[in-house]
């Protein structure tokens, strides 16, 4: 019982700093022309993503006209490859790709975290075994291990969400890992052990409160990387196979024609690097914010 | 150096090579693993509809699927360590035949855009330091902001959509290789995708060069230099680049590391005759025999640019250099 009375005493007498903390953080990002730019193109293309494939004026996959036609027959910007209406298909086409990367982003930040906080936490053989074996998982480049994997299984969306989580795991380990080390040391973490707080919550409710914007940080950092990767693997036709509408798949499928078609290619990759510099804003504005907060967070 | 000195160092090389060893051991067991030991029938799977109980023992023979997980994990490690990985299950020419050409075409588009992508890099982060907080520097760090987030096929697409089919006409937007000649034998069909990989490849080595050098013009050795009236420029070339260079050294490793990955997907974008267009190829057709291989040739690459990596940051480094 009375264990249980210092714990919440020491939690409280860190509470409020951890709040401000948090609030500021969003706030003072926000100060920045760059994030808001940033934010903008973000809800942009994930609205356009997920309100899209409700405002089709046809079917993604009926034929409307003869294939590639030009923009302005079958619709505002022509057919693609199979005689499809291009805008239907762009409109379609982004939400699997946003649920995927969100997915495989959440697996990887969540995974990496845990291990980068146990491996700081507990230090020793454990922490030397985790960290050396993130070490070679980091020879395989990310797009490899995907490929080495969707190869054998197939191109199933699940395996895709794993491996390119799988494939952050061990970069976003080192990265928090780094950032809790300076946590661990602190006097708080010692007096909740002196008053015997289980591990896991020392963990969850100490140490994990105290790197929240690295953890922020490396949540946009990785998802900027996972929507190229998701998108990437299904331009390699290793993603939504057809005749499904996605992006990456329409690249690789209307990119023969782009002399006479572009839009069926430039829709989806103008939609791509706008998302990708929309996070990458934010994650950018999140981390300059960030310094000072978080002892891990880099500019 | 001492002789204590290039002990230390040799010593610590040695422990990076080991590690890079047991790492290629490491990566050799996951390869097998997906691809032979997964549930399921390899030559199975392979064959697919086609499989005849002839053709699915003369693929188990081929992919060592007698015997136990281990005994066919060492049979296949041997063949692999001594350069006779097998037959390329689509060509049916010996996977080493295969692969070799490939491999000094991806090299031949690697080295090209490390080339142009380094030096160019060091040189704009430097400059964008000393020019700090000028027009200059903001927009750098805008461009390499914007060019560090977008996907490297975006890259690809967007330059093929302004330099080759789209506003201007002035390259080719696939590579076509005509047999007998080499990949280097028409230059321009070379440039796209060099630059894709160049533009995918410096934001972050002009980035890290950039905050290295702010950090290194800080430092009192500059200061002092400065305070000796030695001239500006021989403060930066002798005294703060090669301080900077240990640091840049490493992001410099990840990039080049990280080279390997992206020629996957710009070599299958521009049709490349590369490992990477290769890869996808075999991805595709299930090519066993030629996904192992290509793997672990990949991985090799990643471990030798690290310990590269390593060298130049400890000579270029005096206290790592002479540390025990």
């Amino acid at each position: 019982m009375s264990n249980g009375t210092a714990g919440s005493v020491i939690s409280r007498s860190v509470a409020p700093s951890r709040a401000a903390r948090k609030e500021g953080l969003l706030r003072r990002s926000l100060k920045s022309k760059r994030t808001v730019i940033g934010l903008v193109l973000s809800i942009l293309v994930f609205a356009v993503a997920f309100l899209g494939p409700y405002l089709t004026p046809h079917s993604p996959t009926e034929f409307v006209a003869a294939p590639f036609s030009p923009a302005g027959v079958g619709g505002p910007f022509g057919t693609d490859n199979l005689g499809r209406d291009v805008l239907s298909r762009f409109l379609a086409g982004g939400q699997t790709l946003m649920i995927l990367a969100v997915l495989a982003t959440g697996l990887g930040v969540g995974l990496g975290a845990l291990t980068g906080v146990i491996a700081a936490y507990r230090r020793g053989w454990l922490d030397e075994a985790l960290m050396r074996t993130g070490d070679v998982a980091l020879a395989f480049p990310q797009i490899v291990l995907a490929l080495l994997f969707l190869s054998i299984i197939g191109p199933q969306l699940w395996l895709l969400v794993v491996m390119v989580g799988l494939g952050h795991l061990p970069r976003v380990a080192r990265v928090v890992r780094g950032a809790a080390l300076s946590v661990v040391e602190r006097d708080f973490i010692k007096a909740a052990e002196s008053v015997g707080i289980p591990r896991w919550r020392i963990l969850v409710g100490e140490i994990v409160p105290n790197i929240s914007s690295t953890l922020a940080v490396e949540f946009g950092l990785r998802l900027t990387y996972s929507i190229g990767l998701v998108a990437g693997l299904s331009f390699l036709g290793l993603g939504l196979q057809p005749p499904t509408a996605d992006w990456g798949l329409m690249i690789n499928e209307n990119r023969i024609a782009l002399t006479i078609s572009p839009w069926s290619v430039a829709l989806p990759v103008i939609a791509i690097a706008l998302l990708t510099v929309g996070t990458n804003l934010v994650t950018d504005g999140l981390a300059k914010a960030a310094i000072g907060s978080d002892e891990g967070v880099k500019a | 150096m001492t002789k204590a000195n290039a002990g230390g160092m040799r010593r610590l090389l040695l422990r990076r090579s080991l590690f890079g060893l047991f790492t290629l051991w490491v990566v050799s067991i996951v390869v097998f693993v997906a691809t032979q030991a997964l549930p399921g029938d390899a030559a199975q799977a392979i064959l697919g509809r086609e499989a005849t109980p002839e053709r699915l023992a003369a693929l188990r023979e081929q992919l060592h699927l007698g015997g136990t997980l281990p005994e066919q994990y060492f049979a296949w490690l041997g063949k692999l360590i001594t350069f006779n990985p097998g037959i390329s299950l689509a060509g049916g020419k010996p996977v080493v035949q295969t692969i070799a050409p490939m491999l000094l075409n991806s090299s031949v588009l690697m080295l090209c855009a490390a080339v142009i992508a380094i030096p160019l890099a060091v040189f704009i982060g430097t400059w964008s330091a000393l020019k700090k907080d000028t027009a200059v520097d903001h927009v750098t760090g805008v461009i390499t902001l914007v060019l560090a987030s977008l996907p490297e096929f975006v890259v690809g697409v967007l330059l093929v959509l302004l330099l080759a089919t789209g506003f201007l006409h002035l390259f080719p937007a696939v590579f076509v290789l005509i047999p007998g000649q080499q990949v280097w034998s028409n230059p321009a069909q070379l440039v796209l995708p060099v630059l894709t990989l160049v533009l995918a490849v410096s934001p972050y080595i002009i980035r890290i060069m950039r905050a290295t050098m702010l950090e290194v013009l800080d430092s009192q050795y500059v200061q002092q230099a400065r305070l000796k009236g030695l001239p500006e420029r021989t403060v930066i070339w002798r005294h703060a680049i090669p301080n900077a260079i240990g640091p840049v050294a490493q992001v410099v490793a990840l990039q080049l590391a990280w080279l390997i990955g992206g020629v996957v997907i710009v070599e299958y974008l521009f049709r490349f005759p590369g490992i990477g267009f290769q890869l996808i190829d075999a991805v595709t057709n299930r090519d066993l025999p030629v996904v192992q291989s290509l793997v672990i040739v990949i991985a090799l690459f990643y471990v030798v640019v690290n310990l590269f990596a390593d060298v130049v940051t400890l000579a270029a480094n005096p206290k790592v250099r002479t540390a025990q």
